[in-house]
């Protein structure tokens, strides 16, 4: 099969001259050759990782008010993602956020994720996710994934209230 | 006198088993690979740490680019089949034979239905020229939600993902899960790339 074939050395130097005998073995080489060709092609198109995804459960619209739950302003959490990859947060309703009112923070490991985990003593707590104007996809994205690393399994992306624009607008006056 | 030569065995290598193998990993590349549909547009995904993987087929493809526009794509020659027949009546377009295969073929677009016969005979070069303005979705006129019902009369078992690309703006995503929502579908996935699991 294929082999690394010599031309026939040796012999040859005088004797009788004998009709040359053809070789039975093919040169496989081009074959070969071909046959890694294609493996490394299909090695490198070859795709192997399949996208990941998340999976969003979002709440059925409800029919009437009644169906609608009230929340504890003792047990909500807002964020309002903001623009330039900052949070503004708050505990509390937007009515009366409680004290120290809206603060910002960042989607770095000691950023959000800290408060979340600061506040996972209450079972009941519901995070408010409220995406304004100018976040952007992967800000959604990526405080979603923090619920899922911090394990806060009631969330709710909400859309933004006047209130809480006025409280960003209020507290960037601030210079935070 | 002439010297007596030591016989030198040839330097053969017996490389059977080699070709061999190569020959078993060529095979078991082209049956395992199956080629990415070209895509109309690149989008690049947030990443997350979740490690649920997207199911193999009927997958319904939203995907939204970081301007902001719309693309529909959804898997499976049947459904597109029956789901062009479906779109075709509720909006008065005939569309030929030859439009409705190239349809079926078709992996994703992003184009008013209006629009969608010039992309349809465009040639596969041409294709990237067209400019593709985007599925609209809003309240007005919402072919994004005609699209996605249809589809789910044609194909009950489809799944809804949302592509969406890092920076794409947060209205254009919400427009988007209103329409899902508002076609009572309220659970959906998100593609994301891989990340690892931070430790808390």
């Amino acid at each position: 099969m294929a082999e690394i074939q010599e031309k026939g050395g040796g012999g040859g130097k005088g004797g009788k001259k004998r009709a040359k005998k053809q070789s039975t073995k093919i040169d496989m080489t081009p074959m070969v050759d071909l046959g890694f060709l294609l493996l490394t092609f299909f090695i490198l198109t070859t795709t192997f990782a399949k996208p990941q995804t998340m999976e969003i459960s979002m709440p059925v619209k409800p029919k009437t008010q009644e169906e609608q739950s009230e929340l504890k302003a003792s047990n909500a959490l807002t964020l309002l993602l903001g623009e330039n990859d900052k949070i503004y947060w708050y505990a509390g309703l937007p009515d009366a956020p409680t004290a120290p009112g809206v603060q910002t923070t960042t989607y770095a490991a000691n950023g959000i994720r800290k408060i979340l985990l600061d506040r996972k003593s209450n079972p009941d707590l519901v995070v408010l996710i409220k995406p304004m104007e100018k976040a952007r996809y992967k800000n959604l994205v990526d405080l979603l994934d923090e619920m899922n690393i911090t394990e806060s399994n009631k969330y709710a992306i909400v859309d933004v209230d006047p209130r809480d624009e006025k409280l960003v607008e209020q507290a960037k006056a601030e210079g935070k | 006198m002439p010297k007596v030569k030591p016989h030198r065995a040839k330097p053969s290598l017996d490389m059977t088993p080699m070709v061999d193998l190569a020959f078993l990993l060529v095979t078991f590349f082209m049956l395992i690979s199956k080629f990415a549909p070209e895509e109309v547009v690149v989008v690049d995904t947030p990443s997350s740490t979740s490690d649920i993987k997207l199911p193999e087929s009927d997958i319904l493809t939203i995907t939204v680019d970081k301007n902001g526009r719309i693309f529909y794509g959804v898997e499976g020659q049947h459904t597109k089949r029956e789901l062009i027949d479906k779109m075709s009546a509720k909006y008065n377009i005939a569309f030929t034979e030859a439009e409705k295969a190239k349809f079926s073929n078709t992996a994703s677009f992003g184009v008013p239905i209006a629009n969608l016969k010039q992309v349809l005979n465009a040639s596969e070069s041409q294709v990237k020229n067209i400019n593709q303005p985007g599925i609209p979705a809003d309240s007005l006129n919402n072919e994004l939600g005609d699209w996605i019902y249809q589809t789910r009369l044609s194909n009950p078992k489809v799944r809804i993902a949302i592509k969406g690309d890092s920076d794409a703006d947060v209205p254009t995503i919400k427009k988007v899960i209103k329409t899902l929502q508002d076609k009572k579908v309220n659970r959906f996935n998100l593609i994301t790339d891989m990340e690892a699991k931070p430790r808390i």
